[in-house]
């Protein structure tokens, strides 16, 4: 489908994901709560913090930290994975296929659809920190803001490729929901989702700086609660974070169309 | 509008034995098997045509219809719909055809089916007042009422096949390939998706390919059946002439004012059923004037017609006459 066709449906796209994420409201906000990990961070982070501070990090910085986390990770996810191992093992993508709009588009827009959901759960959180930590917990700078703004859209994106990419796996290994099992371990420990990377030890941080983790949750959360004392240093690590969105991009096309070729369309 | 040169499809399917043993030894080393789904086979379709396409379970028909509608690759060969070629997916061929699984759908589960075909307009590029008009005449043919305002999954298999009718029809499709559209629907929902192929392919010179289980559905709408059997091709051409072909009897059911012994009917025919009141008999097409006469003359007939073999046991023929 021609992009200028695809942009026209975008809208309708959206708008049916919203209905269908919120078809079940119940689950929805149980999903939610789902991701509160950071929450759990937050209180153990805290209880260590209390006597003397880790790093630069005292009870406000955890609090701050971690509750940016749980909004970071709001917004910035996706589970569309779990929608394509299904659809293409038993077959039902071929719906998808004879619609004249790409199906990467489709799973894109069903996964930013439940985004105002979940803006609906960040955003009191957001204001519970400030109100917690005061004004001083986020940075008050606008430059800053808007690199978050960059930084949240490469983090969804990444996240969005990995899953596409695992989705697609399916189409040769027939469920490959495992392989997303695998990637969380690794995401939830290299990611700062549950420790901050700046207190990793100095040679795992330089091999964590190289790898896509931390460019879907740390980098955002850093840039908002004002980590980098610099606007080089962020925008060096906004290159990086989008080197991965374009590698994650080759990778979730060059997938796709192997995959494509060898899907089975399933059942009658 | 359809051409199908030499088309082939085979698959790769991993094979193993049952039980534990099998099942850890498939973990290291994997057995493939070749299938050949379908295995050279042509035909032509012109526009506006319906035709069934038959054939037992595993014949080739979905495979085939699944090439046509470029969700799968062919292994070889040549297919061509309206100057496309379906492996291609091209907006516009996407936009000329729909494939409607009856065992697969389109509507999105948790939402109304009205959602659906608003999907559909939206991606499909359908203009506002076409949809419009379109959503009524769908709405009006398929009696679809309330139906499209409720959850897709509070609705029965009948109403959601028509339903997903109404939504693979949106964009008007000019080819319509009907993977078994009526399986599992009751008698009557069976006779109005009948009905609503006929007059869609009627005011709109849709081509029609359908695959049906059900030989009322074949023999209502399609004038010409094309038939294969293990991913060959068996016969291509007017349904009647295959039944002639196969079958060239034709069943004459006769109804009795009083009880009549089977032996006062073998001369006639070949007996399929009788009982005290009822029976049914096979006679040759060119005898049936003449058995008709005698029987009329020799039994107390209270009623009687005369109608061509079951398609069912037509088909079945040709299956075993293929395989011989």
């Amino acid at each position: 489908m021609s992009v200028r066709a695809t942009v026209r449906a975008f809208p309708t796209l959206l708008r049916i994901g919203f209905a269908d994420a919120v078809a079940y409201r119940a689950e929805m906000i149980v999903w939610i709560l789902a991701t509160t990990m950071p929450l759990v961070m937050l209180a153990l982070w805290s209880a260590v913090a209390q006597d003397q501070p880790i790093g630069r990090y005292g009870q406000p910085q955890f609090v701050a930290y971690f509750l940016a986390t749980f909004v970071v990770r709001q917004m910035a996810s996706s589970w569309a994975f779990y929608e394509m191992n299904f659809e293409v093992r038993n077959g039902t993508l071929a719906m998808r296929l004879l619609r004249p709009v790409h199906p990467l588009w489709a799973y894109a827009a069903e996964s930013l659809a439940g985004l105002p959901f979940r803006v609906l759960v960040a955003v009191p959180v957001a204001m519970v920190t400030l109100a917690v930590v005061g004004r001083d917990a986020v940075t008050h700078d606008p430059t800053s803001w808007a690199l978050w703004a960059v930084s949240m859209l490469g983090a969804w994106l990444i996240t969005l490729w990995v899953n596409l990419v695992i989705g697609c796996l399916a189409f040769f290994m027939e469920s490959s929901m495992k392989l997303m099992d695998a990637w969380l371990v690794f995401f939830f420990v290299l990611s700062g989702y549950l420790i901050p990377i700046e207190l990793f030890p100095a040679r795992l941080r330089a091999v964590v700086d190289w790898l896509p983790f931390r460019y879907q949750i740390g980098l955002p959360v850093e840039i908002m609660t004002g980590v980098h004392p610099s606007y080089a240093e962020i925008l060096e690590l906004l290159a990086r974070q989008w080197a991965w969105v374009a590698i994650g991009f080759g990778a979730t096309l060059l997938a796709w169309r192997r995959g494509l070729r060898q899907f089975a369309a399933y059942g009658g | 509008m359809i051409q199908v040169r030499a088309l082939r499809k085979h698959y790769q399917v991993h094979e193993r034995a049952p039980g534990v043993g099998a099942a850890f030894r498939s973990v290291f080393r994997r057995t493939y098997k070749t299938i050949a789904a379908v295995d050279g086979i042509d035909f032509d379709i012109a526009a506006g045509e319906r035709v069934g396409f038959l054939g037992p379970n595993g014949a080739g028909k979905t495979t085939t219809l699944k090439v046509l509608s470029g969700l799968l690759h062919p292994t070889s060969g040549q297919v061509s719909v309206d100057g496309h070629e379906p492996r291609r997916r091209e907006d516009a061929f996407l936009k000329k055809i729909m494939l409607v699984l009856g065992q697969k759908q389109q509507l999105l589960w948790d939402l109304p089916p009205s959602d659906t075909f608003e999907l559909n307009r939206a991606v499909y590029d359908v203009p506002l007042p076409q949809f419009r008009e379109t959503m009524r005449e769908l709405e009006e043919l398929l009696e679809l009422g309330d139906l499209v305002k409720k959850p897709t999954r509070t609705l029965s298999l009948g109403e959601r096949m028509k339903c997903e009718l109404a939504a693979a029809l949106v964009h008007r499709p000019k080819v319509l390939f009907l993977d078994e559209p009526t399986i599992g629907l009751d008698v009557s929902m069976q006779a109005t998706v009948r009905a609503f192929v006929a007059r869609y392919n009627e005011r709109h010179g849709a081509t029609i390919l359908l695959t049906s289980h059900y030989m009322e559905d074949v023999q209502r709408l399609c004038p010409r059946v094309i038939v294969i059997d293990k991913g060959l091709l068996v016969y291509d051409g007017p349904l009647d002439q295959l039944v002639a072909r196969i079958r060239p009897d034709k069943r004459i059911v006769f109804r009795f004012a009083r009880p009549v012994d089977r032996s006062d009917l073998g001369a006639f025919g070949t007996v399929v059923r009788h009982d005290a009141g009822e029976s049914v008999l096979d006679v040759h097409k060119d005898a049936v004037n003449r058995v008709v006469t005698q029987v009329l003359a020799q039994l107390p007939v209270s009623d009687l017609t005369v109608e061509n073999p079951p398609l069912e046991e037509v088909m079945s023929e040709l299956f075993a006459r293929h395989r011989a």
